[in-house]
Protein backbone atom coordinates (compact mmCIF):
# COMPACT_ATOMS: atom_id res chain seq x y z
CA UNK A 1 0.00 0.00 0.00
CA UNK A 2 1.44 3.40 -0.97
CA UNK A 3 2.20 5.61 2.01
CA UNK A 4 2.98 9.25 2.48
CA UNK A 5 3.27 11.58 5.45
CA UNK A 6 0.21 13.73 5.99
CA UNK A 7 -0.08 17.08 7.70
CA UNK A 8 -0.38 15.48 11.12
CA UNK A 9 2.95 13.73 10.62
CA UNK A 10 1.24 10.36 10.65
CA UNK A 11 1.89 7.99 7.81
CA UNK A 12 -1.13 7.85 5.56
CA UNK A 13 -2.05 4.73 3.64
CA UNK A 14 -3.93 5.22 0.38
CA UNK A 15 -6.89 2.90 -0.16
CA UNK A 16 -9.35 2.95 -3.03
CA UNK A 17 -12.36 1.58 -1.12
CA UNK A 18 -12.36 1.50 2.69
CA UNK A 19 -15.24 -0.33 4.37
CA UNK A 20 -16.07 0.19 8.04
CA UNK A 21 -17.71 -2.92 9.54
CA UNK A 22 -17.30 -6.60 8.58
CA UNK A 23 -20.85 -7.76 9.29
CA UNK A 24 -23.19 -8.89 6.51
CA UNK A 25 -23.29 -5.36 5.04
CA UNK A 26 -19.53 -4.80 4.96
CA UNK A 27 -18.85 -8.30 3.63
CA UNK A 28 -21.37 -8.00 0.78
CA UNK A 29 -20.11 -4.52 -0.13
CA UNK A 30 -16.49 -5.74 -0.20
CA UNK A 31 -17.30 -8.77 -2.35
CA UNK A 32 -19.17 -6.60 -4.85
CA UNK A 33 -16.45 -3.93 -4.99
CA UNK A 34 -13.72 -6.54 -5.55
CA UNK A 35 -15.79 -8.27 -8.24
CA UNK A 36 -16.06 -4.89 -9.98
CA UNK A 37 -12.28 -4.71 -10.18
CA UNK A 38 -11.22 -2.81 -7.04
CA UNK A 39 -7.79 -4.12 -6.00
CA UNK A 40 -7.07 -1.66 -3.21
CA UNK A 41 -9.78 -2.62 -0.73
CA UNK A 42 -9.75 -2.89 3.05
CA UNK A 43 -12.36 -3.74 5.69
CA UNK A 44 -11.95 -2.55 9.29
CA UNK A 45 -13.85 -4.21 12.14
CA UNK A 46 -13.60 -3.74 15.89
CA UNK A 47 -14.45 -7.38 16.72
CA UNK A 48 -11.94 -10.23 16.83
CA UNK A 49 -13.69 -12.09 14.00
CA UNK A 50 -15.66 -11.05 10.95
CA UNK A 51 -19.35 -11.86 10.46
CA UNK A 52 -20.94 -9.25 12.72
CA UNK A 53 -24.10 -10.13 14.62
CA UNK A 54 -24.69 -13.25 12.46
CA UNK A 55 -22.09 -15.10 14.56
CA UNK A 56 -24.39 -15.12 17.59
CA UNK A 57 -27.66 -15.73 15.70
CA UNK A 58 -27.46 -19.54 15.88
CA UNK A 59 -31.19 -19.98 15.09
CA UNK A 60 -32.41 -20.80 11.58
CA UNK A 61 -34.33 -18.65 9.13
CA UNK A 62 -31.56 -16.81 7.26
CA UNK A 63 -30.97 -16.94 3.52
CA UNK A 64 -34.42 -17.96 2.24
CA UNK A 65 -34.46 -15.12 -0.29
CA UNK A 66 -30.79 -15.11 -1.26
CA UNK A 67 -29.96 -18.80 -1.26
CA UNK A 68 -33.48 -20.38 -1.27
CA UNK A 69 -32.27 -22.33 1.77
CA UNK A 70 -32.92 -21.95 5.45
CA UNK A 71 -29.57 -21.35 7.16
CA UNK A 72 -28.44 -20.42 10.66
CA UNK A 73 -26.58 -17.12 11.17
CA UNK A 74 -23.07 -18.64 11.32
CA UNK A 75 -23.77 -20.66 8.15
CA UNK A 76 -25.01 -17.57 6.29
CA UNK A 77 -21.94 -15.59 7.38
CA UNK A 78 -19.60 -18.42 6.39
CA UNK A 79 -20.70 -18.20 2.75
CA UNK A 80 -19.60 -14.57 2.58
CA UNK A 81 -16.45 -15.27 4.62
CA UNK A 82 -15.48 -18.02 2.13
CA UNK A 83 -16.06 -15.69 -0.82
CA UNK A 84 -13.96 -12.94 0.81
CA UNK A 85 -11.12 -15.44 1.22
CA UNK A 86 -11.41 -16.59 -2.40
CA UNK A 87 -11.17 -12.96 -3.47
CA UNK A 88 -8.28 -12.33 -1.08
CA UNK A 89 -9.90 -9.28 0.52
CA UNK A 90 -7.89 -7.70 3.37
CA UNK A 91 -9.64 -7.37 6.72
CA UNK A 92 -8.21 -5.74 9.84
CA UNK A 93 -10.03 -7.06 12.90
CA UNK A 94 -9.82 -5.65 16.44
CA UNK A 95 -9.46 -2.28 14.75
CA UNK A 96 -11.58 0.64 15.90
CA UNK A 97 -12.17 3.73 13.78
CA UNK A 98 -11.86 6.77 16.01
CA UNK A 99 -11.92 9.61 13.52
CA UNK A 100 -13.14 10.31 10.02
CA UNK A 101 -13.48 13.49 8.00
CA UNK A 102 -15.05 14.71 4.78
CA UNK A 103 -11.71 14.51 2.93
CA UNK A 104 -12.09 10.74 3.56
CA UNK A 105 -9.22 10.53 6.02
CA UNK A 106 -9.91 7.72 8.48
CA UNK A 107 -8.00 7.21 11.74
CA UNK A 108 -8.13 3.75 13.31
CA UNK A 109 -6.48 2.14 16.33
CA UNK A 110 -5.57 -1.45 17.03
CA UNK A 111 -3.22 -3.37 19.31
CA UNK A 112 -1.48 -4.87 16.32
CA UNK A 113 -0.91 -1.76 14.19
CA UNK A 114 -1.24 1.06 16.72
CA UNK A 115 -2.65 4.25 15.23
CA UNK A 116 -3.17 4.14 11.47
CA UNK A 117 -4.40 6.80 9.10
CA UNK A 118 -6.02 5.85 5.80
CA UNK A 119 -6.75 8.18 2.94
CA UNK A 120 -9.63 6.62 0.98
CA UNK A 121 -11.05 7.44 -2.43
CA UNK A 122 -14.39 5.96 -1.37
CA UNK A 123 -15.74 4.93 2.05
CA UNK A 124 -18.59 2.51 2.70
CA UNK A 125 -20.23 2.93 6.10
CA UNK A 126 -21.45 -0.50 7.25
CA UNK A 127 -21.42 -0.26 11.05
CA UNK A 128 -24.82 -1.83 11.68
CA UNK A 129 -27.02 -0.96 14.65
CA UNK A 130 -27.24 -1.19 18.44
CA UNK A 131 -30.02 -2.16 20.79
CA UNK A 132 -31.97 0.44 22.73
CA UNK A 133 -30.74 0.17 26.33
CA UNK A 134 -32.62 0.37 29.63
CA UNK A 135 -31.60 4.01 30.00
CA UNK A 136 -33.65 4.94 26.93
CA UNK A 137 -36.83 3.60 28.58
CA UNK A 138 -36.63 5.35 31.96
CA UNK A 139 -38.08 2.40 33.90
CA UNK A 140 -38.22 3.31 37.60
CA UNK A 141 -36.73 1.04 40.27
CA UNK A 142 -33.36 -0.15 41.48
CA UNK A 143 -30.28 -0.95 39.42
CA UNK A 144 -29.53 -4.60 40.19
CA UNK A 145 -27.62 -7.14 38.10
CA UNK A 146 -29.76 -9.35 35.87
CA UNK A 147 -31.05 -6.79 33.35
CA UNK A 148 -29.74 -7.39 29.84
CA UNK A 149 -30.60 -6.34 26.33
CA UNK A 150 -31.78 -9.43 24.43
CA UNK A 151 -28.77 -9.30 22.13
CA UNK A 152 -26.33 -9.18 25.04
CA UNK A 153 -28.02 -12.25 26.53
CA UNK A 154 -27.80 -13.88 23.11
CA UNK A 155 -24.06 -13.27 23.01
CA UNK A 156 -23.59 -14.62 26.54
CA UNK A 157 -25.51 -17.82 25.82
CA UNK A 158 -24.52 -18.55 22.23
CA UNK A 159 -20.95 -17.23 22.07
CA UNK A 160 -19.61 -17.41 25.59
CA UNK A 161 -21.53 -20.31 27.12
CA UNK A 162 -23.00 -18.39 30.08
CA UNK A 163 -26.64 -18.49 31.20
CA UNK A 164 -27.78 -15.01 32.27
CA UNK A 165 -30.39 -16.40 34.71
CA UNK A 166 -33.08 -18.95 35.52
CA UNK A 167 -36.40 -17.08 35.74
CA UNK A 168 -36.88 -14.63 32.92
CA UNK A 169 -39.26 -11.81 31.98
CA UNK A 170 -38.98 -10.29 28.51
CA UNK A 171 -39.91 -6.68 27.86
CA UNK A 172 -40.71 -5.88 24.24
CA UNK A 173 -41.72 -8.37 21.57
CA UNK A 174 -39.15 -7.61 18.90
CA UNK A 175 -37.78 -10.62 17.07
CA UNK A 176 -34.56 -10.81 19.12
CA UNK A 177 -36.60 -10.94 22.34
CA UNK A 178 -38.82 -13.71 20.96
CA UNK A 179 -35.83 -15.69 19.71
CA UNK A 180 -34.19 -15.33 23.13
CA UNK A 181 -37.37 -16.48 24.91
CA UNK A 182 -37.07 -19.81 23.09
CA UNK A 183 -33.31 -20.02 23.53
CA UNK A 184 -33.55 -19.49 27.31
CA UNK A 185 -36.18 -22.25 27.54
CA UNK A 186 -34.18 -24.69 25.41
CA UNK A 187 -31.07 -24.02 27.52
CA UNK A 188 -32.99 -24.78 30.70
CA UNK A 189 -34.44 -21.50 32.04
CA UNK A 190 -38.06 -20.64 32.76
CA UNK A 191 -39.60 -17.74 30.81
CA UNK A 192 -42.59 -16.31 32.68
CA UNK A 193 -43.98 -13.77 30.23
CA UNK A 194 -43.26 -11.40 27.37
CA UNK A 195 -44.71 -7.90 27.91
CA UNK A 196 -45.40 -5.62 24.92
CA UNK A 197 -46.59 -2.04 25.43
CA UNK A 198 -48.26 -1.82 22.00
CA UNK A 199 -51.52 -3.59 21.10
CA UNK A 200 -49.58 -5.69 18.55
CA UNK A 201 -46.20 -7.40 18.47
CA UNK A 202 -43.44 -5.97 16.32
CA UNK A 203 -42.09 -9.50 15.80
CA UNK A 204 -42.85 -11.88 12.94
CA UNK A 205 -45.89 -14.19 13.28
CA UNK A 206 -43.51 -17.10 12.78
CA UNK A 207 -41.58 -16.11 15.90
CA UNK A 208 -44.71 -15.50 18.01
CA UNK A 209 -45.88 -19.03 17.20
CA UNK A 210 -42.57 -20.90 17.29
CA UNK A 211 -40.91 -19.03 20.20
CA UNK A 212 -43.85 -18.17 22.48
CA UNK A 213 -46.90 -20.38 21.68
CA UNK A 214 -44.82 -23.55 21.35
CA UNK A 215 -43.59 -23.10 24.94
CA UNK A 216 -46.79 -21.64 26.44
CA UNK A 217 -45.17 -18.28 27.17
CA UNK A 218 -47.88 -15.64 27.59
CA UNK A 219 -47.63 -12.55 25.33
CA UNK A 220 -49.02 -9.67 27.38
CA UNK A 221 -50.05 -7.00 24.85
CA UNK A 222 -50.63 -3.44 26.16
CA UNK A 223 -48.45 -4.26 29.17
CA UNK A 224 -45.15 -2.86 30.34
CA UNK A 225 -42.67 -3.09 33.22
CA UNK A 226 -43.36 -0.25 35.67
CA UNK A 227 -40.99 -1.16 38.50
CA UNK A 228 -37.82 -3.16 39.10
CA UNK A 229 -36.96 -4.60 42.53
CA UNK A 230 -33.75 -6.10 43.93
CA UNK A 231 -30.55 -4.79 45.45
CA UNK A 232 -27.59 -6.85 44.24
CA UNK A 233 -29.49 -9.14 41.88
CA UNK A 234 -32.88 -8.62 40.27
CA UNK A 235 -35.58 -10.14 42.52
CA UNK A 236 -38.83 -9.15 40.84
CA UNK A 237 -40.45 -6.82 38.33
CA UNK A 238 -43.89 -5.24 38.32
CA UNK A 239 -45.84 -5.44 35.08
CA UNK A 240 -48.99 -3.37 34.49
CA UNK A 241 -51.54 -2.87 31.76
CA UNK A 242 -51.42 0.46 29.90
CA UNK A 243 -54.23 2.66 28.56
CA UNK A 244 -54.46 4.09 25.04
CA UNK A 245 -51.95 6.82 26.00
CA UNK A 246 -49.52 4.06 27.09
CA UNK A 247 -49.94 5.10 30.76
CA UNK A 248 -50.07 2.31 33.40
CA UNK A 249 -53.59 1.57 34.68
CA UNK A 250 -53.68 1.49 38.52
CA UNK A 251 -54.92 -1.81 39.92
CA UNK A 252 -53.59 -3.93 37.02
CA UNK A 253 -50.12 -4.51 38.51
CA UNK A 254 -48.73 -8.05 38.60
CA UNK A 255 -45.46 -8.79 40.38
CA UNK A 256 -43.25 -11.50 38.87
CA UNK A 257 -40.47 -13.05 40.96
CA UNK A 258 -37.57 -13.34 38.50
CA UNK A 259 -33.79 -13.01 38.35
CA UNK A 260 -33.51 -11.82 34.75
CA UNK A 261 -35.14 -9.12 32.63
CA UNK A 262 -34.38 -9.10 28.90
CA UNK A 263 -35.07 -5.96 26.88
CA UNK A 264 -36.08 -6.20 23.24
CA UNK A 265 -37.25 -2.67 22.65
CA UNK A 266 -35.85 -1.58 19.33
CA UNK A 267 -32.68 -1.03 17.35
CA UNK A 268 -30.86 2.20 16.59
CA UNK A 269 -28.44 2.59 13.64
CA UNK A 270 -24.95 3.25 14.96
CA UNK A 271 -24.12 6.50 13.23
CA UNK A 272 -21.48 8.26 15.36
CA UNK A 273 -18.99 8.13 12.46
CA UNK A 274 -21.62 9.15 9.91
CA UNK A 275 -22.33 12.27 11.95
CA UNK A 276 -18.63 12.92 12.50
CA UNK A 277 -17.99 12.95 8.76
CA UNK A 278 -20.81 15.48 8.44
CA UNK A 279 -23.31 13.45 6.41
CA UNK A 280 -26.90 14.68 6.26
CA UNK A 281 -29.10 12.52 8.52
CA UNK A 282 -32.73 11.41 8.30
CA UNK A 283 -34.87 11.79 11.44
CA UNK A 284 -37.19 9.02 10.24
CA UNK A 285 -34.58 6.29 9.70
CA UNK A 286 -31.89 7.64 12.08
CA UNK A 287 -29.49 6.86 9.26
CA UNK A 288 -27.83 8.93 6.54
CA UNK A 289 -29.73 10.50 3.67
CA UNK A 290 -28.67 8.64 0.51
CA UNK A 291 -29.41 8.65 -3.19
CA UNK A 292 -30.28 5.66 -5.38
CA UNK A 293 -26.59 4.66 -5.52
CA UNK A 294 -26.47 4.60 -1.67
CA UNK A 295 -24.20 7.66 -1.74
CA UNK A 296 -24.56 10.18 1.09
CA UNK A 297 -24.41 13.92 0.48
CA UNK A 298 -20.62 13.64 0.88
CA UNK A 299 -18.97 12.74 -2.41
CA UNK A 300 -17.66 9.16 -2.41
CA UNK A 301 -19.13 8.21 0.99
CA UNK A 302 -21.72 5.43 0.85
CA UNK A 303 -23.91 3.78 3.54
CA UNK A 304 -25.68 0.42 3.56
CA UNK A 305 -27.27 -2.19 5.79
CA UNK A 306 -28.57 -1.53 9.29
CA UNK A 307 -26.50 1.63 9.72
CA UNK A 308 -28.62 3.15 6.95
CA UNK A 309 -32.01 1.83 8.12
CA UNK A 310 -32.92 -1.16 10.29
CA UNK A 311 -33.84 -4.15 8.12
CA UNK A 312 -35.91 -7.22 9.06
CA UNK A 313 -33.97 -9.72 6.95
CA UNK A 314 -30.25 -10.10 6.40
CA UNK A 315 -30.92 -11.16 2.80
CA UNK A 316 -31.98 -7.60 2.00
CA UNK A 317 -28.98 -6.16 3.87
CA UNK A 318 -26.68 -8.20 1.63
CA UNK A 319 -28.52 -7.13 -1.52
CA UNK A 320 -28.48 -3.43 -0.61
CA UNK A 321 -24.81 -3.58 0.41
CA UNK A 322 -23.70 -5.29 -2.79
CA UNK A 323 -25.27 -2.37 -4.60
CA UNK A 324 -23.29 0.08 -2.45
CA UNK A 325 -20.11 -1.90 -3.20
CA UNK A 326 -20.73 -1.68 -6.95
CA UNK A 327 -21.53 2.04 -6.70
CA UNK A 328 -18.32 2.72 -4.75
CA UNK A 329 -16.33 0.80 -7.39
CA UNK A 330 -17.99 2.80 -10.18
CA UNK A 331 -17.11 6.00 -8.32
CA UNK A 332 -13.44 5.08 -7.86
CA UNK A 333 -13.04 3.80 -11.42
CA UNK A 334 -14.62 6.96 -12.81
CA UNK A 335 -17.58 5.06 -14.22
CA UNK A 336 -20.17 7.08 -12.31
CA UNK A 337 -22.42 8.55 -14.91
CA UNK A 338 -22.84 12.28 -15.07
CA UNK A 339 -25.73 13.58 -13.01
CA UNK A 340 -28.15 15.63 -15.00
CA UNK A 341 -30.21 16.44 -11.90
CA UNK A 342 -31.28 15.08 -8.52
CA UNK A 343 -34.61 15.46 -6.72
CA UNK A 344 -35.78 14.77 -3.16
CA UNK A 345 -37.99 11.82 -2.24
CA UNK A 346 -40.35 12.59 0.65
CA UNK A 347 -42.47 10.51 3.04
CA UNK A 348 -46.14 11.02 2.15
CA UNK A 349 -49.17 10.05 4.28
CA UNK A 350 -48.78 6.58 5.82
CA UNK A 351 -45.10 6.26 4.84
CA UNK A 352 -42.17 6.41 7.30
CA UNK A 353 -38.47 6.53 6.49
CA UNK A 354 -38.33 6.02 2.74
CA UNK A 355 -34.86 5.06 1.42
CA UNK A 356 -33.34 6.38 -0.83
CA UNK A 357 -34.30 9.95 0.02
CA UNK A 358 -32.78 11.38 -3.15
CA UNK A 359 -33.18 10.34 -6.74
CA UNK A 360 -30.24 10.91 -9.05
CA UNK A 361 -30.87 10.89 -12.76
CA UNK A 362 -28.27 9.33 -15.03
CA UNK A 363 -27.95 8.95 -18.77
CA UNK A 364 -28.60 5.22 -18.43
CA UNK A 365 -31.63 5.08 -16.11
CA UNK A 366 -32.24 2.00 -14.00
CA UNK A 367 -35.28 0.89 -11.98
CA UNK A 368 -35.15 2.19 -8.41
CA UNK A 369 -36.24 0.23 -5.35
CA UNK A 370 -37.75 2.32 -2.55
CA UNK A 371 -38.03 0.83 0.94
CA UNK A 372 -40.10 2.20 3.83
CA UNK A 373 -42.28 1.21 6.76
CA UNK A 374 -46.02 1.95 6.92
CA UNK A 375 -47.15 3.85 10.04
CA UNK A 376 -49.76 1.15 10.84
CA UNK A 377 -51.31 -2.01 9.38
CA UNK A 378 -53.01 -1.47 6.00
CA UNK A 379 -54.93 -4.01 3.92
CA UNK A 380 -55.77 -3.76 0.22
CA UNK A 381 -54.21 -0.35 -0.46
CA UNK A 382 -52.18 1.33 -3.15
CA UNK A 383 -48.68 2.69 -2.77
CA UNK A 384 -48.38 5.74 -5.00
CA UNK A 385 -45.53 7.90 -6.22
CA UNK A 386 -46.59 11.52 -6.57
CA UNK A 387 -44.90 14.01 -8.89
CA UNK A 388 -46.44 17.22 -7.53
CA UNK A 389 -50.19 16.47 -7.59
CA UNK A 390 -49.91 13.88 -10.33
CA UNK A 391 -49.89 10.15 -9.50
CA UNK A 392 -46.89 9.02 -11.54
CA UNK A 393 -46.87 5.41 -10.41
CA UNK A 394 -49.20 3.21 -8.39
CA UNK A 395 -48.94 -0.34 -7.16
CA UNK A 396 -51.48 -2.43 -5.19
CA UNK A 397 -50.44 -4.05 -1.90
CA UNK A 398 -52.47 -6.73 -0.16
CA UNK A 399 -51.01 -6.01 3.26
CA UNK A 400 -48.55 -3.54 4.77
CA UNK A 401 -47.41 -3.86 8.38
CA UNK A 402 -44.96 -1.75 10.42
CA UNK A 403 -43.21 -4.97 11.44
CA UNK A 404 -42.21 -5.67 7.86
CA UNK A 405 -40.30 -3.38 5.52
CA UNK A 406 -42.33 -2.50 2.42
CA UNK A 407 -40.83 -1.91 -0.99
CA UNK A 408 -41.80 -0.71 -4.43
CA UNK A 409 -39.81 -0.88 -7.64
CA UNK A 410 -40.12 2.29 -9.66
CA UNK A 411 -39.57 1.60 -13.38
CA UNK A 412 -36.82 3.65 -14.99
CA UNK A 413 -39.08 5.07 -17.72
CA UNK A 414 -41.48 6.47 -15.10
CA UNK A 415 -38.63 8.53 -13.63
CA UNK A 416 -38.08 10.38 -16.88
CA UNK A 417 -41.51 11.97 -16.60
CA UNK A 418 -40.83 13.67 -13.23
CA UNK A 419 -41.00 17.43 -13.51
CA UNK A 420 -41.14 18.55 -9.84
CA UNK A 421 -38.26 19.37 -7.49
CA UNK A 422 -39.39 16.52 -5.26
CA UNK A 423 -41.59 13.44 -5.39
CA UNK A 424 -43.41 11.77 -2.51
CA UNK A 425 -44.55 8.26 -1.73
CA UNK A 426 -47.90 7.73 -0.01
CA UNK A 427 -50.32 5.00 0.97
CA UNK A 428 -53.75 5.50 -0.55
CA UNK A 429 -56.99 3.65 0.36
CA UNK B 1 -62.00 -31.91 16.78
CA UNK B 2 -61.53 -28.20 16.00
CA UNK B 3 -58.31 -26.24 16.43
CA UNK B 4 -57.50 -22.59 15.79
CA UNK B 5 -54.15 -22.05 14.11
CA UNK B 6 -52.62 -18.64 13.37
CA UNK B 7 -50.83 -18.61 10.05
CA UNK B 8 -47.09 -17.83 9.99
CA UNK B 9 -46.59 -17.50 6.25
CA UNK B 10 -47.19 -13.76 5.88
CA UNK B 11 -47.96 -10.67 8.00
CA UNK B 12 -51.75 -11.03 7.54
CA UNK B 13 -51.61 -13.93 10.01
CA UNK B 14 -54.99 -15.47 9.12
CA UNK B 15 -56.63 -17.25 12.05
CA UNK B 16 -57.56 -20.60 10.56
CA UNK B 17 -59.85 -23.25 11.97
CA UNK B 18 -58.92 -26.84 11.26
CA UNK B 19 -61.29 -29.76 11.78
CA UNK B 20 -59.82 -33.23 12.17
CA UNK B 21 -61.16 -36.68 12.89
CA UNK B 22 -58.09 -37.43 15.01
CA UNK B 23 -55.93 -38.65 12.13
CA UNK B 24 -56.91 -36.66 9.06
CA UNK B 25 -57.91 -33.11 8.26
CA UNK B 26 -61.54 -32.91 7.25
CA UNK B 27 -61.90 -29.14 6.83
CA UNK B 28 -59.81 -25.92 6.91
CA UNK B 29 -61.60 -22.62 7.36
CA UNK B 30 -60.30 -19.05 7.25
CA UNK B 31 -57.17 -19.56 5.15
CA UNK B 32 -56.46 -16.66 2.78
CA UNK B 33 -54.31 -18.74 0.44
CA UNK B 34 -53.25 -22.29 -0.48
CA UNK B 35 -49.96 -22.05 1.40
CA UNK B 36 -51.82 -21.20 4.58
CA UNK B 37 -54.25 -24.08 4.06
CA UNK B 38 -51.51 -26.68 3.70
CA UNK B 39 -49.57 -25.22 6.64
CA UNK B 40 -52.69 -25.43 8.85
CA UNK B 41 -53.30 -29.05 7.82
CA UNK B 42 -49.68 -30.01 8.60
CA UNK B 43 -49.71 -28.07 11.87
CA UNK B 44 -52.95 -29.72 13.03
CA UNK B 45 -51.84 -33.30 12.35
CA UNK B 46 -48.07 -33.40 12.74
CA UNK B 47 -46.41 -30.08 13.63
CA UNK B 48 -42.67 -30.01 12.94
CA UNK B 49 -39.89 -27.65 13.96
CA UNK B 50 -36.24 -27.07 13.20
CA UNK B 51 -34.28 -27.22 16.45
CA UNK B 52 -31.13 -25.20 17.05
CA UNK B 53 -29.08 -25.33 20.23
CA UNK B 54 -25.71 -24.49 21.74
CA UNK B 55 -23.74 -27.13 23.59
CA UNK B 56 -20.62 -27.17 25.74
CA UNK B 57 -17.63 -28.97 24.23
CA UNK B 58 -15.04 -30.37 26.67
CA UNK B 59 -11.78 -28.38 26.82
CA UNK B 60 -13.26 -25.74 24.57
CA UNK B 61 -13.97 -22.15 25.58
CA UNK B 62 -16.64 -21.48 22.97
CA UNK B 63 -19.92 -23.39 22.85
CA UNK B 64 -20.77 -25.29 19.67
CA UNK B 65 -23.92 -24.32 17.76
CA UNK B 66 -25.93 -27.11 16.14
CA UNK B 67 -29.17 -27.67 14.21
CA UNK B 68 -31.40 -30.49 13.08
CA UNK B 69 -30.83 -30.96 9.37
CA UNK B 70 -34.60 -31.13 8.83
CA UNK B 71 -37.60 -30.20 10.97
CA UNK B 72 -38.50 -32.83 13.59
CA UNK B 73 -41.84 -33.53 15.32
CA UNK B 74 -42.63 -30.69 17.73
CA UNK B 75 -43.19 -33.04 20.70
CA UNK B 76 -39.59 -34.28 20.37
CA UNK B 77 -37.97 -30.84 20.81
CA UNK B 78 -37.02 -31.29 24.47
CA UNK B 79 -35.81 -34.87 23.99
CA UNK B 80 -33.73 -33.63 21.08
CA UNK B 81 -32.18 -30.84 23.15
CA UNK B 82 -31.40 -33.36 25.90
CA UNK B 83 -29.76 -35.73 23.42
CA UNK B 84 -27.66 -32.85 22.09
CA UNK B 85 -26.54 -31.81 25.58
CA UNK B 86 -25.36 -35.34 26.41
CA UNK B 87 -23.72 -36.05 23.05
CA UNK B 88 -20.08 -37.11 23.04
CA UNK B 89 -18.44 -34.34 21.04
CA UNK B 90 -14.81 -34.42 19.97
CA UNK B 91 -12.88 -31.63 18.31
CA UNK B 92 -11.97 -30.69 15.63
CA UNK B 93 -15.45 -30.07 14.26
CA UNK B 94 -16.37 -28.81 10.81
CA UNK B 95 -19.61 -27.07 9.89
CA UNK B 96 -22.01 -29.82 8.75
CA UNK B 97 -20.42 -32.62 10.82
CA UNK B 98 -22.97 -34.98 12.39
CA UNK B 99 -23.19 -34.47 16.17
CA UNK B 100 -26.14 -36.85 16.85
CA UNK B 101 -27.17 -39.28 14.14
CA UNK B 102 -30.90 -40.06 13.87
CA UNK B 103 -31.72 -37.96 16.93
CA UNK B 104 -34.52 -39.50 19.06
CA UNK B 105 -35.33 -41.93 16.21
CA UNK B 106 -36.67 -39.10 14.06
CA UNK B 107 -34.52 -40.13 11.10
CA UNK B 108 -32.96 -36.64 11.25
CA UNK B 109 -29.31 -35.89 12.08
CA UNK B 110 -28.15 -33.03 14.28
CA UNK B 111 -25.24 -31.25 12.60
CA UNK B 112 -22.72 -28.59 13.60
CA UNK B 113 -23.26 -25.05 12.30
CA UNK B 114 -19.79 -23.83 13.31
CA UNK B 115 -16.16 -24.88 12.89
CA UNK B 116 -14.18 -25.62 16.05
CA UNK B 117 -10.50 -26.28 15.37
Amino acid sequence: MPQRKGMTGMRETNIDVLIIGAGPAGMAAAIAAREQGIDSLLILDREAEIGGILKQCVHNGFGLHRFQEELTGPEYAQRDINRLRELNVSVHCETMVIDIDASKRVTAVSRKHGVQVFLAKAIILAMGCRERPRGALAIPGTRPAGIFSAGTAQKLVNMQGYMPGKRVIILGSGDIGLIMARRMILQGAKVLACAEIMPYSSGLNRNIVQCLHDYDIPLLLRHTVIDIQGKERLESVTVAKVDEHLQPIPGTEIQYACDTLLLSVGLIPENELTKLIGAEMSAATQGAVVDNTLQTNIDGVFACGNVLHVHDLVDFVSEESAKAGRAAADYVLGRTKKVARAIAVLDGPGVRGVVPQRLRFTDTPEDVRFMFRPDKVYQKVKVQVLDGERVAYSVAKRILSPGEMAEILLPADTMQSFSSESISIRISG
Amino acid sequence: MKQTIPCINCPIGCRMTVETDGKQVTHVDGAGCKRGESYAAQEAIAPKRMVTAVVHVPNCELPLSVKTREPIPKDKIFDCVKAISTADIKTPIKMGDVICANVCDTGVDVVSTRDIP
